[in-house]
């Protein structure tokens, strides 16, 4: 166990630094790159005046570096400063704005995990055949498509023309739950369409290599049933890889949220974030980014952990 | 004379392939092979790849492997067809009556779950014995099979055993159940020659003990002559010829097997050494970037010009390490090589043209050694315009010349590499080597990823451009009767040392040291009983130590 | 050899499509910003997909507006393309320090969404084209330098190129005829893949209001201008997204058969 133990102690303290080094990225692209904050604030027409003033409250005029390890040091207390636009606490406007995308991501999860899975198996039971090809004709096409198309013609369709779902998904803390889940049931549906597609194939690659391999040979060589070849020889090997798929379509499912909620008008991170980037909000901007690179990286090295306590070579070394 | 165990007849098999331009198609893979084995008795399957041999000896378990498919013909176990059986009357006889041994043990075990669970499964599901009674015949089997600790080998994984070891679980994983039939599908073929004897032996007795019956397939005549009863000779699909194994050694009746048997038989007497060589390469120590073990220790060679300096030596012996420290591509830590004279740069880029163009290399696999996209007049005719600077006509006439020379021809100047078989890409990299007419040439392995016959063609050709241009060569190999037919000088390594060295003769006659007598002695010879009397005569070694 | 179905439609609607997008004011029935008609009127002789939120003709706003969506996307992919492709050409061949370095700096911008990094940096950066096109590009030439770094990984270690180094080859000889030719295959089918996602790309960030800005329009932003009315049951909003949705699919398969066609050949002549 000992060697297993080590490399997932240093994922983790990778993933530590990768995160700090990012923020670092996030904080140099939003300050020193060229059009100053205050320019872009106040635009072109700005007196020097007014744009000396607001460099000044925003703190512009103390060297990088020292605005940087302030703004880290406060953001590790959860402190992510104030709104530029509105004064408000970031921390607490973003707190239930992140639980809100958190539910959405959940439940498109939930839905979509098993139902790629389930069809990933069906695409390699019947490989070459019409389902797989069926799925294989649905996975390139859905990689073509907008988010927001779907998202609208689900919302034309099924909101406005057939009213079975509401086409705005506003959603209270007060609300109960199945009021919630009847507001977001569109969306869920367009981010389950949008991870669904990939998932399923990346599951059926990972499959599909496991079962093509000269163990499972051996085991259809001794005469096994279907079930137990599956469950007691493909299936062992499979997890890691299709545990690995899952965690990178998760990634991938936190941004597809950012157009999904601006869509549906849903109070979550992403319309949060579109809404403060377009009014140059630069502290929210900062602290949405640095929410969702920690999650991207969170899931990631989710991935990698399993990855490595599922192999059988680390978990039982020489 | 009882009713056969097996009696395969007139099996045919095709195979589907999917061509990128055109419908799927239908082609045959075996045409109408039939043959029978009593039980206890072994059948050795021989042939080069694509004969067949393979396909043959899965269909007696009824299975076919990717799109291969048994299109006609009988497979009689005990007299009843497997062709007609149910799949569920098909699980019935697989893993029980009828078991496999693979190639690769490494790929064939489930690297998740443990090798005793592996070796009694199909034992205890097809209702044999019970789990108590299945390890019971397991570990007695890992000692019959000479396994070391076989009480709790089983308890280990597969990636915590040796390559040699878990081909042995192999071999227990099959006689489990206590099948009738056993196949064994080149089982020896991934191992070193020294750990090849020993699953041999074990494989051998195995097979004496349970008085099982076996299919034993391989491409290597002189390993199945020791462990069969009867031998099927096959090409191409097709049956050339089938007999008692003493006949098919000692009187062979048709031309294939005469050739095969006759393999690497060539003659080639030592030259005489020289005092003047054309490389010297003097205590070479080697490691490895960012490791902290020298791979070579202190190793010190001559080649003479014209000669070949054979190099052996098993895998992790350094054979391949002291061609790259020759190359410059791994520089030395210690060490000095003189060529033609001259003290050599240890590192590549410190080397001139002319050292480059007067030392060649030759690769063991020629499909990557050659650039895919480049046609086989631009791979010649490369060294003619870099080095003599030769351009046009003068430079298309001379990749003539060499193609002339490989036996080949100006038809293949616009071939690419994909369209040439296996043989002749190696003569396509003899004869770039060739071009820059070199002094000496590093030839890494290159007949063992071909075919007997083939790897035969290549070396005669190497004698007689050698005996042409006066070429040196060093020749890095593993196998020993490769060195017999073309080396003037040996040297034996062995885990980065060098064990033995001098001329060819002095070094394959006794006295030898312990590990040339491990090596030379595990040699198949193409003889009957050979296995035996290596068996017997190590035994009176060690009984007189 | 014969090219199959799907790749000629692909190839068909793509031609069609950039055809209209250089073509665009001989093709256009209106001015891109005039408005000749009411809001939202529907399909008529006069107006082919009738007209949008301020009564402007929908074809032609689509006309322009895929004109200036297939510009930026072209113009990113090939920014993404010449900078991820030299650096990790030469990464895989220099090795060593400026490897390492270069790779570990791609690490860290790919470990944040592409999507929110672009966000991230348009929040302080003046939105006009070439800023788009360069935010774009750079941040998607990550993606093509890890492909050709890893497929010239690849071969560096074959034994061809190092023949080629053994026999004295500079680098250049190296790179362009050992390397390059037998890595194009991979890149050209990538191409096809990295212009799909740029279209995808600068249509979300019009959609999103952060990409091209008005009275320019882009086909995110036509879906933008119209969106409102879906609630009322009018449809304008899906066109544009259709539009984009066909013109990803064609050139997907487009790069689908390039690929498949260039690994089957296996080194072949062709």
């Amino acid at each position: 166990m000992g060697i297993a133990l080590k490399l997932v102690a240093q994922r983790i303290a990778l993933s530590l630094l990768l995160l700090f080094l990012v923020s670092g990225l996030i904080f140099a692209g939003t300050q020193i790159l060229p059009g100053d904050v205050a320019q872009s604030i106040l635009g072109q027409s700005a007196t020097p005046e007014a744009l000396a003033n607001l460099r000044r409250d925003l703190g512009l005029n103390e060297p990088a570096l020292q605005r940087y390890i302030s703004w880290l040091g406060n953001a590790m207390q959860g402190d992510f400063g104030t709104a530029l636009t509105n004064g408000q606490d970031i921390i607490s406007s973003l707190s239930g704005r992140l639980k809100n995308t958190l539910f959405l991501a959940f439940w498109a999860a939930l839905i979509s995990v098993p139902l790629a899975i389930f069809l990933g198996l069906v695409a390699v039971r019947y490989r070459e055949r019409w389902p797989d090809k069926l799925i294989s004709a649905v996975t390139l096409t859905s990689i073509s498509i907008p988010e927001f198309l779907i998202g609208y013609v689900l919302m034309y369709f099924v909101g406005v023309k057939l009213g079975w779902a509401p086409t705005v998904s506003t959603v209270y803390a007060d609300m109960s739950l199945g009021a919630k889940l009847q507001a977001i049931a569109l969306p869920v549906t367009v981010l389950t369409l949008v991870v669904l597609a990939h998932m399923m194939r990346m599951t059926r690659a990972a499959i599909l290599n496991v079962m093509q391999s000269a163990y499972v040979e051996t085991a259809e060589l001794k005469g096994l049933s279907m079930f137990r070849i599956i469950w007691r020889h493909a299936f062992p090997n499979a997890i890691a890889p299709v545990v690995n798929v899952v965690m990178l379509n998760l990634a991938y499912l936190v941004v597809g949220v950012v157009v999904v909620e601006v869509v549906f008008v849903y109070p979550g991170m992403g319309q949060y974030l579109v809404d403060h980037v377009s009014k140059r909000d630069v502290p929210v901007v900062q602290a949405c980014g640095l929410v969702f690179a920690a999650v991207y990286i969170g899931l990631n090295i989710a991935a990698d952990v399993i990855s490595i306590l599922s192999n059988p070579r680390l978990r039982h070394p020489k | 004379m009882s009713a056969p165990l097996l009696h395969v007849k007139d099996l045919q098999i095709g195979a589907t392939i999917y061509p990128t331009d055109g419908p799927p198609k239908q082609i045959e893979i075996v045409k109408s092979v039939s043959f029978t084995l009593q039980k206890g008795k072994v059948l050795g399957l021989i042939g080069e790849s694509g004969a067949g041999k393979s396909t043959i000896g899965l269909s007696a378990m009824a299975y076919g492997r990717g799109g291969v498919e048994i299109t006609g013909g009988q497979v009689l176990l005990d007299g009843q067809d497997l062709l007609q059986k149910s799949p569920r009357g098909l699980r019935s006889v697989r893993g029980a009556q009828v078991t496999y041994v693979a190639q690769s043990a490494a790929a064939s075990f489930n690297p998740a779950r443990k090798i005793m669970d592996q070796v009694t499964e199909a034992a205890i599901l097809q209702g044999k014995f019970t789990p108590a009674e299945a390890r019971a015949r397991a570990v007695r089997l890992f000692e019959k099979l000479g396994l070391p600790d076989p009480q709790n080998i089983g308890n280990r994984y597969p990636h915590q055993v040796s390559g040699g070891q878990l081909q042995r679980c192999m071999t227990a994983l099959a006689l489990c159940p206590e099948p009738d039939l056993v196949i064994f599908d080149e089982p020896t073929t991934a191992l070193d020659v020294t750990t090849q004897i020993d699953v041999l032996v074990a494989i051998k007795a195995a097979i004496a003990d349970t008085g099982v019956a076996a299919l034993y397939i391989t491409h290597d005549l002189a390993v199945v002559a020791q462990v069969s009863d009867d031998i099927m000779v096959l090409r191409m699909g097709e049956m050339v010829e089938y007999g008692p194994t003493d006949q098919i050694i000692n009187n062979p009746q048709q031309d294939y097997t005469r050739a095969l048997v006759s393999v690497r038989s060539i003659a080639h007497d030592e030259k005489p050494p020289s005092d003047d060589p054309i490389l010297r390469m003097e205590n070479i120590t080697a490691r490895y970037k960012g490791t902290q073990f020298d791979v070579l220790h202190d190793v010190s060679v001559d080649i003479a010009p014209g000669q070949t300096l054979a190099v052996v030596g098993e895998s992790g012996s350094g054979k391949s390490t002291l061609a790259r420290v020759l190359t410059g591509l791994l520089p030395a830590r210690g060490g000095q090589i003189t060529f033609d004279g001259e003290t050599l740069s240890p590192d590549l880029a410190g080397r001139s043209r002319e050292n480059l163009r007067e030392l060649q290399m030759i690769y063991q696999m020629a499909d990557v050694a050659m650039n895919p996209r480049q046609t086989v007049e631009t791979i010649i005719g490369r060294p003619l315009e870099f080095y003599f600077g030769l351009r046009g006509r003068a430079k298309r006439d001379r990749v003539v010349e060499l193609l002339d020379q490989i036996e080949m021809g100006s038809g293949f100047l616009d071939r690419y590499p994909a369209e040439l078989s296996g043989g002749q890409k190696q003569r396509v990299c003899i004869a770039r080597a060739l071009a820059a007419k070199p002094k000496l040439i590093i030839c890494d392995e290159v007949t063992s990823a071909l075919d007997p016959l083939v790897a035969d063609g290549i070396l005669k050709l190497l004698l007689d451009l050698q005996a042409r241009e006066n070429v040196a060569y060093m020749f890095i190999t593993h196998d020993l009767a490769t060195v017999r037919a073309i080396a003037d000088s040996i040297a034996v390594m062995y885990q980065g040392r060098l064990i033995r060295y001098g001329g060819k003769t002095q070094v394959l006659s006794p006295p030898f040291d312990d590990y040339t007598d491990l090596l030379l002695s595990s040699v198949p010879e193409m003889r009957l009983g050979w296995l035996e009397d290596v068996i017997a005569n190590r035994r009176m070694e060690s009984a007189g130590n | 050899m014969r090219m199959p179905l799907s790749a000629r439609i692909g190839l068909f609607f793509t031609a069609v499509y950039f055809g209209a997008a250089i073509f665009a004011p001989w093709i256009a029935p209106y001015g891109m910003a005039e408005i000749v008609g009411d809001v939202w009127e529907p399909i008529s002789a006069d107006h082919l997909l009738g007209t949008d939120s301020i009564g402007r003709d929908l074809l032609t706003r689509m006309i322009y507006g895929g004109r200036t969506t297939i510009f930026i996307a072209t113009m990113a992919t090939i920014i993404s393309f010449v900078t991820g492709s030299v650096l990790g050409f030469l990464a895989a061949t220099l090795g060593g320090w400026a490897d390492q370095a270069l790779s570990r700096f791609v690490d860290l911008i790919m470990s944040i969404p592409t999507l929110i990094f672009a966000l991230v940096l348009l929040s302080v950066m003046p939105v006009d084209v070439p800023v788009l096109i360069l935010v774009m590009g750079l941040l998607d030439a990550t993606r093509v330098y890890r492909l050709s770094r890893a497929v010239a990984v690849d071969i560096n270690v074959m034994d061809y190129v190092e023949a080629a180094r053994l026999r004295g080859e500079g680098r250049a000889w190296v790179i362009f005829r050992e390397i390059l030719p037998n890595a194009l295959s991979p890149l050209v089918a990538e191409m096809g893949l990295r212009f799909i996602f740029m279209v995808l790309f600068v249509s979300t960030l019009s959609f999103l209001g952060l990409g091209v800005q008005p009275p320019e329009a882009d086909w995110g932003g036509i879906v933008k201008e119209n969106k409102d009315g879906i609630i009322y049951g009018i449809p304008a909003a899906l066109v544009p997204a259709f539009a984009i949705a066909t013109l990803a699919i064609s050139v997907n398969l487009v790069a689908d058969w390039v690929l498949n066609r260039t690994t089957s050949l296996k080194g072949g002549r062709g």
